[in-house]
């Protein structure tokens, strides 16, 4: 090994922080997939008929797919049996208070900086957390002023038992049942998530915020989350997540549908830090994820943004339909790979209106010996008259040993549409690295300051309590353990 | 100030410095001239740390510090300073933010607090004017696309920032324009003082018109084969190197 590649090793070759396991009781469905186990986590979630029928519809589709294979990601094939497709931390009794949480589950949010006592004291800065751990929601804060506006921010359970009309109305409409082999199975056992309805006119008065954790061995994640923004509405929305130390790879499938209607705006942020295995790769979550976002009314925008530091592998495209008139579509990315990690992520935008714009920016960084590839599809439909995209992506190459793709893919179907891609690619290695240490800064600091600025454009579009996190999230996944 | 002794370095199985002795006493200005590939930047980047190169002999003490057990973070706290060769491009790091980062670390490293970002936009705007420097420069990228010039005046910058005990200057007046080359040269003058050293790596006898040395060396095959006034370099200037080769190779 060169002094290069030892020292872009020592820089890069951090083990994972958050690895540890809450040990709460779980109350957990047989392994396997069957109609059987459907009808057990309809069942046990008490949800309406619609949808189970619509569940088992899901799932006889999903017998009749099979499993995608992408050209750049390689894993061992998943035995979609020996997984449990239902998990839940054994109720006890409904919680009132923080008081009443489990404090195994407080010191776990604590370790991740995030306890909800902290959030509560966050002065002028109010974030609702509706904490998911496996599959099932245990807390919900802020609910009283959300409910005062009309707003509904709840788990997905709670939706389908409260509001099967706006569940039944809207789930499937921009994510089909099967649209994917993913999605499909995600339809038939999607144990939990958020959902969240934005009536017309009202601005949201807070970003709302969910932490995802896998907690339980051998546990598929298929959340399923569902944002409506009506007529004229505002809504922030953040998800971020980070699992403990697995020694088996742990499938995430989710489902993310959102849907703006006309003037309406929906900024859908991500921090993701999945456990990504060891420095071979072993016991990373697998992530295939499909997030759609479909700007229904003129006027509407939808704006995703994701920081992506972990999982072994990530297949993730968040898309945007812009179906009405003069609607926007942004995508906003910061994707990590580190070790032996491979993404293969970008973005969808399908320009269907008249006056249609989307904007995408995309920031690869490249460590170890992993992979990554942005895929970008920008497609201009018959009638969107004067759609305008415009598409930057940019490589960072930490050494010599890893590799960086992008593929931009663009279909026209109207000649006045405009499409621009711009692309870079930089490479910090060791003389960049020697020349900051000469400048008094050691080189953990350097590789900090160096990601921080490449990513800055992103950043700055995740709301500023996110932003300083996920700046945390990139030098702990980038930077050497100090001392 | 600064002590070298028998140094010796190589980089991959080849010898580059083969016992080099240099002393540069506080206040004093040294020329350092020789042809390419003499090991000249090697010096310099030993000096300042680089572990490419590994040292195989002699020693290099810092104001009695032994530096060559240092970090390259380390010797810039201690007040080394090296004005790079061949600048480097930093991508999506403005200038501004860098030295700010750069001055802060050194300030802590020295028990001070770090400068507030208006008293920093202060101290940027005077050593700015200092090397007549455009203050767009700063907002952009590290000597992303700067021109070759503008990334020695950006060294400049950066050393007047920083304010060195030690400055190692590689060839910072290649590739200027006579403007800027006096511009440079001013702004090392002023920076001169009793407590203050230079060591000045160049080709040409030009730059030691305007900064005018007090030693002159000539390294030459890995060491430093001859030594004198600032009247050596002119010399130099006229017979070149090759003499000094038949010379040296005769004490041998
Ligand atoms: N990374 C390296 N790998 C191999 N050889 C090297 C390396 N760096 C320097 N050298 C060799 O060491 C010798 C000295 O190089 P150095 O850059 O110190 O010369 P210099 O005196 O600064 O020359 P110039 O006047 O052209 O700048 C050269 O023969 C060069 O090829
Ligand atoms: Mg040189």
């Amino acid at each position: 090994m060169s002094d290069e590649q030892q020292l872009i090793e020592e820089v890069t070759g951090q083990e994972y922080k958050y690895g540890f396991v809450t040990d709460i009781e779980q109350e957990t469905a047989p392994k396997g997939l069957s109609e059987d186990i459907i009808c057990f986590i309809s069942e046990k979630k008490k949800e309406p008929a619609f949808m189970l029928e619509w569940r088992l519809k899901a799932y006889r589709k999903w017998l009749t797919m099979e499993e995608p294979t992408w050209a750049k990601v390689n894993y061992k094939p998943v035995d979609y049996q020996s997984l449990h497709y239902y998990a839940a931390p054994k109720p006890k009794k409904e919680l009132e208070s923080l008081d009443e949480v489990d404090p195994e589950l407080l010191k776990t949010f604590e370790k991740l900086g995030i306890s909800l006592e902290e959030q509560k004291r966050l002065s002028g800065v109010k974030v609702a957390v509706d904490a998911v751990i496996d599959s099932v929601s245990v807390k919900t804060t802020f609910q009283e002023e959300l409910k005062s506006k009309g707003i509904i921010f709840c788990s997905m359970s709670e939706a389908v038992q409260n509001h099967p009309e706006l569940v039944e109305k809207y789930i499937g409409t921009v994510v089909p049942v099967g649209d994917n082999y993913f999605s499909a199975l995600n339809s038939a056992v999607f144990s939990d998530g958020s959902f969240c309805y934005i009536p017309k006119g009202v601005r949201c008065p807070m970003e709302l915020s969910t932490y995802f954790r896998i907690n339980a061995a051998n546990t598929g994640q298929f959340e399923r989350t569902l944002v409506i923004a009506d007529e004229g509405s505002y809504v922030s929305y953040l998800e971020g997540c980070t699992a403990p130390m697995r020694d088996e790879n742990q499938l995430h499938a989710a489902v993310v549908e959102l849907i703006a209607h006309e003037d309406a705006e929906i900024k859908y942020s991500t921090v993701q830090n999945w456990y990504p295995g060891d420095k071979d790769g072993k016991g990373g979550i697998y992530n295939f994820v499909t997030k759609r976002g479909i700007c229904a009314g003129d006027r509407s925008k939808i704006s995703w943004t994701q920081v992506e530091t972990g999982s072994a592998i990530t297949w993730k495209y968040p898309s945007c339909i812009l179906k009405g008139n003069n609607s926007i579509g942004e995508f906003y990315s910061v994707a990590v790979t580190n070790n032996k990690q491979q993404a293969d992520t970008g973005t969808k935008m399908i320009h269907v209106g008249e006056n249609t714009r989307s904007r995408i920016v995309s920031k690869g960084i490249s460590a170890g010996k992993s992979d990554n590839s942005y895929r970008g599809l920008v497609k201009i439909m018959k009638r969107a008259k004067n759609a305008r995209n415009f598409s930057q992506c940019d490589s960072l190459l930490m050494g010599d040993r890893c590799g960086a793709h992008t593929f931009p893919y663009i279909e026209s179907d109207n000649s006045t549409g405009r499409v621009e891609h711009e692309a870079t690619t930089s490479k910090i290695d060791e003389d960049i690295l020697f020349y900051c240490q000469q400048r008094g800064i050691p080189e953990e600091k350097a590789v900090e300051m160096i990601v921080n600025g490449y990513c800055k454009e992103v950043l700055n579009k995740l709301p500023m309590e996110f932003a300083v996190e996920a700046q945390k999230l990139l030098a702990i996944s980038l930077e050497g353990s100090v001392g | 100030m600064l002590k070298i002794e028998g140094l010796k370095a190589r980089i991959e199985e080849k010898e580059i410095l083969k016992g080099v002795n240099l002393e540069v006493k506080p206040g004093e200005v040294h020329a350092i001239m020789g042809p390419n590939g003499s090991g000249k930047s090697t010096l310099a980047s030993v000096l300042a740390g680089k572990d490419t190169f590994e040292v195989t002999g002699g020693t290099v003490t810092f104001n009695g510090k032994d530096m060559l057990g240092m970090e390259p973070e380390e010797r810039a706290h201690e007040g080394i300073f090296l004005a790079f060769q061949y600048p480097v491009e930093i991508p999506g790091v403005n200038t501004a933010n860098f030295l700010k980062t750069a001055l802060n670390e050194k300030r802590e490293a020295n028990g001070q607090d770090p400068l507030s970002a208006a008293d920093f936009l202060k101290l940027m705007k005077e050593k700015m004017e200092l090397v007549e420097m455009d203050k767009a420069f700063i907002n952009r990228a590290l000597n992303e696309g700067f021109s070759g010039g503008e990334k020695k005046r950006n060294e400049m910058l950066q050393m007047a920032v920083l304010e060195p005990t030690l400055g190692i200057l590689d060839e910072t007046d290649s590739g200027l324009d006579i403007d800027a080359l006096k511009i440079v040269a001013n702004a090392v003058n002023k920076m001169r003082n009793a407590n203050r050293s230079f060591v000045v790596i160049t080709h040409y006898q030009r730059l030691l018109d305007y900064i005018v040395p007090d030693v002159v060396h000539v390294l030459q095959g890995g060491k430093i084969v001859k030594s004198g006034g600032k009247e050596l370099a002119l010399e130099l200037e006229e017979k070149g190197y090759d003499w000094l080769k038949k010379s040296s190779e005769l004490t041998v």
